[in-house]
């Protein structure tokens, strides 16, 4: 509720900002396929089950809903298809997404996930491998992979530098790296 | 085939006089032998077995002495392998010798819900090394859940030559390259469905792959496959296609493409429309295609799917099929009560109905008022959150309990619900088969009275005498596992999440439903001493699954050490230093002919980590232990004496 309020004062304010950090009221947080369970939802199983009337009001008090990985049962892919259908002209912020080696692209919509970290474990599950630790010196230093994108102007751009929403905005295409290669795309001053 | 050669000609003989005469000593030949007692036995035998074609009685057959077992293997034609993993491909084909038909299933249901680590197995391949060798006549394939690569669909397509059939239902590992190989390799196909999987872009035109001439094609499902396709190809394709009777287009077709299609081939019976929205917004007052006559040259139309994209206004072009439609799944289109209406009212013969519930209770009322003869209702979500607003709720399940009275399979999402309005769908509704209710906010009472929906899931089982399958949500007690005990004899699938006190729940399940083959639980109470009250039982089941529950490592083991016959997986996520839980995250077991599978996941290796084999320092015992990025599979079997 007072989410609600804030963003109707957002919506009057004069403000300088990066591009595409327009909030829209519309962006909900779904229960994402790839998003591990958070170790509330392994000790919620057998506390509180003896109450009488539980009024779903445990976990929606903060803010940040706490997400359970696979709840409500949809499958990923039905989730996925109507995730992506919003009123508004623009449709599913749908990329490419290539790995060096690998035979055929992907295809992931950055529009389903809240920020980087959820979509460098769908990357990884998608393709089965490991994504080291962002550093904003190093970049993805000692890891086998590492993910970059083409921007609007063409250039290859290591993924993590910019907030995640000018990323989203910007991003046309996704390619993972071998780490030996994405050596030099970290912003080492 | 030499072994063909072997059997008896079942299919032309239609005089098995020639054996009885024989044995009565009629006929004129000196030189025949008359046949052992056994033989004619044999013979007779697989002349009759031909026509049991339930796998069950099958089963049975084949379970009198050696001799039945003999010929009922050499006359199954059609497999059915529900668990991958339940036995060899090996013993598979050295039994079955003459198989036409195999439908193989592989991971557990929950994978669907990204339970289970990627590559956590169910590959195609060994089966199809097995089979290629075995089964070249082979003429449908059916795969759920598993796991398929291009190469593997390659293989396929050169080992089996005359394949007609080929369906996979959410399957993953394989992109439109495979499919192009399929298209063009397997020359017979009549059947190529491809349902809920993922199915990746290689950018592959795989619609021009197949062969240019006439084609036996009758049914081209692939509405899954997220990869714009080469439409000129497709509608060249369906105008040669002349047996095409299902058509089931991605979303990737738009309204305009859909038209040319259907007037190409108006003798379709089932259609999936693509996205049902135009590529770009018509202006004002340019021609539209008239979509209605479309719809009304296809007489024979009863069953409609797609909409993936649909601009409701277009909705009314099918009217024309409505009063024939027997299934019509509208769970991609997000309409309202009032878009809902004008269609709803005319589908008066529907008899399988998804839907999303953007529809509200208001059009669920719609839909009982005007389907009577509804078998099949799933009301999916349109927002799959815990405390999103639910536009369904006990309302509807109302309505359609009173509207319904056939309705024999329900799957209903919702934010709210009531035990009256469940209790009433069971004394409503007693051919109810599949009652799967899903209230999406966890631990959630009767929102009326604030009382667990014990009472209502308990009439469900005592009611619904014909029930097989169940799935349970909301607040629940001991007290409701108590009634499916008591009254779900019938009951094979059962699905359980966030729900139950203490063991008690899953001991009443174990000791009381004698017929449960596949049993689903997550997000539960239930600890070792529930398990063991399942000993006696979990030899007949096909699997059992439970998540994030309170079973223990030790648990699991004596679990193995007590049924030698049970593979137990067990699934533990990599925790921080401080971080320890005595339990373990994922229990997955099942009885298996042949011992643990080899092919546990290839592990995601980071630097810091490091894979190792361990022998356990036990006698009884034998397991590996390997650690992965997210995930610690440990497999017990005990050791089998050789």
């Amino acid at each position: 509720m007072a989410h609600e309020n804030e963003l109707n004062l957002k919506a009057t304010e004069l403000r300088l900002g990066l591009p595409g950090t327009d909030e829209s009221e519309d962006m909900v947080s779904t229960a994402k396929n790839n998003k591990r369970a958070s170790p509330e939802s392994l000790e919620d199983s057998g506390s509180e089950a003896n109450s009488a009337a539980k009024s779903g009001d445990h976990e929606t008090s903060s803010a940040s809903k706490t997400q359970i990985v696979g709840w409500p049962p949809v499958r990923s892919y039905r989730k996925n298809n109507l995730q992506s259908k919003k009123a508004e002209s623009e449709t599913g912020m749908y990329v490419k997404v290539s790995m060096d080696g690998a035979p055929y692209l992907r295809k992931v919509d950055l529009k389903v996930y809240n920020g980087y970290p959820e979509l460098l474990v769908a990357l990884e599950n998608m393709f089965k491998l490991s994504i080291g630790e962002y550093s904003e010196r190093e970049g993805y230093e000692g890891s086998e992979y590492a993910p970059a994108y083409e921007d609007k102007d063409g250039d290859l751009m290591l993924v993590g530098d910019v907030p995640w929403d000018m990323f989203m905005s910007s991003c046309k295409r996704l390619r993972i790296m071998r780490g030996s290669e994405a050596k030099g795309l970290g912003c080492a001053v | 085939m030499s072994e063909d050669e072997e059997l008896p000609d079942l299919g032309g003989g239609s005089t098995r006089s020639s054996n009885s005469t024989a044995v009565s000593g009629g006929g004129g030949d000196h030189n025949y032998v008359s046949p052992s007692p056994d033989q004619v036995l044999e013979n007779v035998l697989e002349n009759v077995l031909c026509f049991l074609t339930s796998r069950r009685d099958r089963n049975a057959a084949s379970l009198v002495c050696k001799s039945w077992y003999r010929a009922e293997a050499l006359t199954r034609s059609e497999l059915f392998i529900g668990n991958c993993y339940s036995v060899s491909p090996r013993r598979v084909t050295n039994r079955f010798r003459l198989v036409k038909a195999i439908a193989i299933k592989g991971k557990p249901r929950f994978s669907d819900f990204s339970l289970l680590p990627p590559d956590w197995g169910a590959h195609f391949g060994p089966w199809l090394s097995a089979m290629s060798r075995s089964y070249r006549a082979l003429e449908k394939l059916y795969l759920k859940r598993m796991s398929v690569t291009d190469d593997d669909l390659s293989f396929a397509a050169q080992s089996f030559p005359i394949l007609k059939e080929l369906v996979m239902v959410c399957c993953e590992g394989f992109g439109t390259g495979g499919l192009a190989i399929v298209a063009s390799g397997c020359r017979e196909i009549r059947v190529l469905e491809l349902m809920d999987s993922d199915v990746g872009d290689d950018e592959a035109d795989w619609i021009s792959c197949f062969p240019d001439n006439v084609t036996c094609l009758e049914s081209f499902v692939f509405d899954c496959v997220e990869a714009p396709i080469n439409f000129e190809a497709l509608e060249r394709l369906v105008a040669r296609s002349p047996s095409l009777k299902k058509l089931r287009l991605n979303c990737y077709i738009s309204i305009g493409q859909l038209y040319r299609l259907m007037i190409r081939a108006p003798q379709l019976t089932h259609l999936g429309t693509g996205s049902f929205s135009p590529l770009e917004i018509v202006a004002q007052g340019e021609q539209e295609l008239n979509y209605f006559s479309a719809f009304a040259a296809c007489k024979s139309l009863i069953c409609l799917s797609g909409f993936r994209e649909i601009i409701p206004d277009y909705l009314s072009a099918i009217y024309p099929v409505c009063g024939n439609l027997t299934s019509l799944n509208l769970s991609y289109a997000n309409i309202n009560a009032e878009q809902l209406k004008p269609v709803i009212c005319l589908c008066h013969k529907l008899q399988t109905f998804w839907v999303l519930d953007s529809v509200s209770d208001e059009g669920l009322q719609a839909v009982s008022a005007a389907c009577k003869d509804l078998r099949e209702l799933r009301v999916f979500p349109v927002q799959a959150l815990e405390d999103a607003e639910g536009p369904v709720s006990e309302v509807g399940l109302l309505a359609i309990s009173e509207g319904c009275r056939k309705l024999q399979s329900i799957l209903y999402f919702c934010q709210r619900m009531t035990n009256a309005a469940v209790v009433a769908m069971s004394k409503n509704c007693l051919d109810l088969v599949v009652f799967r209710l899903c209230i999406m906010g966890r631990h959630r009472p009767d929102h009326i009275t604030g009382e667990p929906m014990d009472e209502g899931f308990g009439a469900i089982v005592k009611n619904c005498k014909k029930l097989t399958r169940l799935a349970v949500s909301g607040l629940l007690t001991d007290r409701a596992f108590s009634y499916i005990g008591q009254y779900g004899k019938l009951l094979r699938t059962l699905s359980v999440a966030f729900a139950g006190n203490t063991d008690l729940g899953l001991k009443y399940l174990l000791e009381g439903c004698p017929k449960l083959q596949k049993l689903e639980i997550r997000d539960s109470p239930f600890g070792d001493s529930a398990l063991f009250a399942g000993l006696h039982h979990y030899y007949n089941m096909r699997f059992l699954w439970m998540s994030s529950c309170k079973v223990t490592r030790q648990g699991c083991e004596e679990i193995a050490r007590q049924l030698p016959g049970l593979v137990v997986e067990v699934i533990t996520r990599d925790r921080e230093e401080n971080e320890t839980s005595e339990y373990v995250d994922t229990l997955y077991m099942y009885r298996s002919l042949d011992g643990p599978r080899a092919d546990a996941p290839r592990l995601m290796v980071r630097p810091s980590l490091m894979i190792c084999g361990k022998h356990c320092t036990s006698t009884e015992c034998r397991f590996s232990i390997a650690r992965s990025l997210d995930f610690t599979l440990s497999v017990w079997v005990p050791c089998i004496s050789r």
